[in-house]
Order: structure tokens, then C-alpha cells, then sequence
């Protein structure tokens, strides 16, 4: 089951440090903590017209987290904020072993579906994500 | 509608361990423990134990898996919208604890609580414990000669400053099951939260918490057939999101620094430390249990029985009833009080006969003030009594009479 869950494309996309950096001047900023187990998530966007333009996060946690990060820095650009709730809505059911992944490559979590202790390393910048769009412009939560 | 007591006993452990004649009748206590139950303890505690939401290997990964299958399974058989509404803790005291204490910072001075005269003493107790801490008033809702609220009486109790409406959804004394819709509606003219006890009725057959149009339901595991230590609050999902925790520890946090600390969401925000998970794995078989069985066929059963009992106790001349003597609106509890024989007396001599009966005040002081009686013995139906426990009651009570009287 471990070898499955650390498989190679999660393995890639945490090590993907593409966007894991703090912005200088982010419209929005959230820390997200796992509850269960202390990993942190640091969200920082910038906002367009409504949508995401830039995005940087710092990861204090496990791979899966580091890799759920970064698949949803590389993709976010150009989505509305407001799309953040139903992302992390549908990411949930697909953990829970309902319905498709709300991207293709957020597939790469299959495994994880069937540990549920694990659900909420790779939701954890999802959910950094839908707390940043709740809040009101220049909102931060720490 | 026949009931097969003898199939039903079958899947009650504590029945092919006697070895004399046995009439269990208090249920209301405490319900036995059926065998999926039993079964789901015993294999958790000796081969698959370990802590739920925190360890990451197979163990605790499958002890959490099995958490969130019984939390689901108790909030199908509650009605819940969701599993995360069912807060899982210790028992049907704790959680009337949690919800008093998660509501009191609504309360200011002068506000009231409204309780009522039937109320098992968990829930009265909790509400005067946070009334008492905000300058709020606990007022009770007053009890018919039958033993049921005395809802036309309810104008006198219900003000503009009633926040909480409190109750039991059915006497663990009278048996009188609760006009909830009726309560309702009337909570609703002031505005006030309806929380309900449902300690006593959980037992007897699915709940729909929606239907009822209740904000928040206690129930108790070792009542409904599962093992001791465990209970369930259901609370509707947007009152849950607002509501502050009650105790504070590890599984309820989102981070701790030595400044603050920010909560998790529910339902973790309300379970903290490790829960009873033993217990709720064996409440969650134990609410499969029940959500299996033939409701139309064993509340038929059951009320036959409660005839049958009541029927006895009416050709007893010193044996006074405190509740309903009808079928109508009401659970297999029937308590009575004996003319000249303390009720403890008569449970003793009840045992002689196999027969086990509660005898007190059934943790309900104000309502043995209110029928100006010390004690009373209680006899309470499950699925798998039978008329021979009716009829080993009356014939032993009878005879205990006849000494004692």
C-alpha cells in the first residue's frame, strides 16, 4: 500500500518547487494546519478581475501534502476564486471514493483513497485555498 | 403482527448465559448488549486496536476507517444530513453536558432555559449548571396527572426570554413520548433552540432528527443495545459550525501555540481526546442493529406487552401507576408505586422470582415531587421480553404484596 501511495508522479510533483515561495505582495495570505498531525500550509495569492493570478506556498508537511501543493500551484492560475469551495468540495468526494478528480492529474492520489488517516495531508492546500477566497481582499489568517 | 422473541433473543448474549429463570425489565437503565455489538468490541479491543485519527499504518488506518463507518451508521439511524453533524462521546450525559455548556455563551442574564418536570436529572442539572453561570433562569414546562408534559399549560412557562427549550423525547418514568411538532412550533414564536433527550426513545426505532425539526439530539449507546460508554449528539450542521467547544485537548485543535489555539471543525472540534472508540465501533454495529429490524412489528409488540403489564397492575387495588394507562403516545416504561411497600422492597422480592425491575427515583427528583411519591418501581420493554416477564412481574408482585402489604 506505501510503495502505491508514493508512487512516482506524487514523488515528482512534491519535489515540483516551482511555485513553493512566498510572494512579496500577495492580495491574500492563509495557514492552514492539519489538525491530526501539524503539517502547515502558507498560501499566498494574487487576485485578477476575481481570478488567481500568482500563487506561492510554503509546506511544513509530508510529501503527500508537498505534492497536493504543487499540483494545485501549477494549475490554479486563471481559475475564479470563487470556483475554491467546489474544488476542495469535489477533491473530498473523490478521496471518499466518489466521482472523478477535480483535475486528470490529481489521479495520481488514487492510492490514497484507501487510507482515510491520509485524506487530509493531500486536502490541506485545498483547503488553505478555499480559506483564501472566503476572505475579504487583503485578508490574512494565521 | 407476531414477533419471533425466541430469534430475537438469540442475538442477545446474556440469554444462553443463565441459569435460572430470568425476566430482564430494565431496559430503561440499561439495554442488553446484542451480538454485533458484543462482536464489534470484543474484535476491536483484542485484534484491531488502535488510536483512530492520528497513526498512519494498517492498524490505525483501519480504526479510523471503522470510527467514521460507526459514526455514519449512528447518523443514518439518527436521520442526520451528514455523519459529521453525530458527535460521539462518552454517553447521553456527556453530551447533554456538551450541548449546554457549547450553548451558554447565548445566554445573558434574565434569558431562560425551559425544561420540564419530567426531565431525567442529566437534563436538568447541565442547564442549571450554565444558567447559573451566565444569570440565566431555568423554568419547567409542568406534568399532566397522566405523566406527560402539559403542553396547554405552556404559555405560563414560555416567554419572550426562553432561548433553550429542553426536553426528553420520551420518559425514562412515565414512558409518555413527546408532541415534538407541537413544542416546536411553539419554540419557534420566541425563537429558541429545541434540544431534545432522546435517551429513551432511541431504542425503539429509527429517529428522523429532520423531521422532528428538533436542533439537537442526545442518545445513549448502552440503552440502544451496544455496550456501555459511549453516546451520540447530533446537532443540525449550521448550529454545529458555530458553537465553541466544551473540552479542550488533543484531536480538537487546528494549531496550538502557547498564546491561543485555533479548534478543528466538527466534529473533531467536540471529541477531544481519545473517544471511547471500543464502545462506538459496538454503538455503530448495535445502530445497524436497529435499523434492521421490523419497527411496526416489535413497537406492536412491545405495546402489547406494556397492556398486558398494565392490565395486571390495574386489578392490584394498593398499585398506583405514574403515567399514562393508555397505549397512546407512549414507550413500553411503566412505573408504579405499591401502597404500603417501598419500591425497593418490591424489587428485591421481584428478584426472588428472576424478574429484575428498577426500583428509585429513576433520576427524576422533581417528578417524584410532582406525584408526591419517594420511589416508584419501574418495569421497561425491549424486543426480546416476552409475556412470560409481564406475567413473572404480576405474579411475583402479587405474592410480594401479600407479604409485605
Amino acid at each position: 500500500m506505501s510503495a502505491a501511495m508514493y508512487n512516482e508522479a506524487i514523488v515528482t510533483a512534491a519535489r515540483d518547487g516551482r511555485h513553493a515561495r512566498r510572494l512579496p505582495a500577495p492580495d491574500r495570505t492563509v495557514t492552514c494546519d492539519n489538525p491530526l498531525c501539524g503539517d502547515r500550509v502558507t498560501l499566498d495569492l494574487t487576485l485578477a478581475d476575481g481570478r488567481i493570478a500568482e500563487v506561492g506556498h510554503k509546506v511544513r508537511g509530508c510529501l503527500l501534502t508537498e505534492a497536493a501543493a504543487a499540483a494545485l500551484a501549477a494549475r490554479i492560475g486563471g481559475t475564479a476564486a470563487a470556483e475554491a469551495a467546489t474544488l476542495l468540495s469535489q477533491l473530498r468526494r473523490y478521496l471518499a471514493g466518489d466521482g472523478p478528480p477535480p483535475w486528470p492529474e490529481l489521479a495520481m492520489f488514487e492510492p490514497v483513497r484507501a487510507v482515510r488517516s491520509r485524506h487530509e495531508c493531500v486536502l490541506l492546500p485545498f483547503e488553505a485555498l478555499a480559506e483564501a477566497a472566503r476572505l475579504p481582499a487583503d485578508g490574512e489568517t494565521a | 403482527m407476531s414477533v419471533d422473541v425466541a430469534a430475537i433473543r438469540a442475538q442477545f448474549p446474556i440469554f444462553a448465559a443463565q441459569d435460572r429463570p430470568f425476566h430482564y425489565l430494565d431496559n430503561a437503565a440499561t439495554g442488553q448488549i446484542c451480538a454485533a455489538a458484543a462482536d464489534a468490541l470484543l474484535r476491536y479491543e483484542t485484534t484491531a486496536r488502535a488510536n483512530v485519527k492520528r497513526g498512519v499504518y494498517r492498524l490505525a488506518d483501519a480504526a479510523t476507517t471503522a470510527f467514521a463507518e460507526a459514526r455514519a451508521a449512528i447518523a443514518a439511524y439518527l436521520g442526520a444530513a451528514a455523519p459529521d453533524e453525530v458527535l460521539l462521546g462518552c454517553g447521553a450525559t456527556f453530551a447533554l453536558n456538551l450541548i449546554a455548556h457549547a450553548l451558554a455563551p447565548r445566554l445573558a442574564p434574565g434569558d431562560a432555559i425551559l425544561v420540564s418536570e419530567l426531565e431525567h436529572h442529566s437534563n436538568i442539572v447541565p442547564w442549571q449548571m450554565v444558567a447559573a453561570a451566565r444569570g440565566a433562569v431555568v423554568r419547567a414546562i409542568p406534568v399532566t396527572e397522566e405523566g406527560r408534559l402539559d403542553l396547554d399549560r405552556l404559555d405560563e412557562v414560555l416567554g419572550a426570554r426562553t432561548r433553550i427549550v429542553a426536553v426528553t423525547h420520551a420518559s425514562n418514568v412515565t414512558g409518555a413520548v413527546t408532541d415534538v411538532a407541537r413544542l416546536r412550533a411553539a419554540a419557534d414564536t420566541v425563537g429558541a433552540l429545541l434540544v431534545l433527550d432522546g435517551a429513551q426513545r432511541a431504542p425503539h426505532g429509527p429517529v428522523d432528527v429532520r423531521a422532528l425539526g428538533c436542533d439537537a439530539y442526545a442518545c445513549s449507546a448502552h440503552k440502544m443495545f451496544g455496550a456501555t460508554g459511549a453516546g451520540a449528539l447530533w446537532v443540525r450542521g449550521d448550529l454545529l459550525a458555530d458553537l465553541p467547544p466544551f473540552l479542550g485537548g488533543g484531536e480538537m485543535i487546528r494549531r496550538v501555540t502557547i498564546e491561543r489555539t485555533s479548534y478543528a471543525p466538527p466534529p473533531h472540534r467536540f471529541e477531544a481526546g481519545t473517544p471511547p472508540i471500543g464502545a462506538v465501533l459496538a454503538m455503530g454495529a448495535a445502530a445497524r442493529w436497529l435499523a434492521a429490524q421490523d419497527w411496526t412489528a416489535l413497537a406492536g409488540h412491545e405495546l402489547r406487552l406494556t397492556e398486558r403489564l398494565l392490565s395486571g397492575l390495574a386489578r392490584e387495588p394498593r398499585v398506583r401507576v405514574i403515567g399514562p394507562t393508555g397505549l397512546q403516545g407512549r414507550l413500553g416504561v411503566v412505573a408504579f408505586a405499591v401502597a404500603g411497600v417501598h419500591a425497593h422492597d418490591v424489587c428485591q422480592m421481584l428478584d426472588d422470582f428472576g424478574v429484575a425491575l428498577r426500583g428509585g427515583h429513576h433520576c427524576a427528583q422533581p417528578l417524584m415531587d410532582r406525584f408526591d411519591v419517594a420511589a416508584t418501581a419501574r418495569a421497561s420493554f425491549a424486543p426480546y421480553n416476552d409475556t412470560a416477564d409481564v406475567d413473572a412481574l404480576l405474579d411475583g408482585l402479587a405474592q410480594t404484596i401479600r407479604k409485605l402489604a
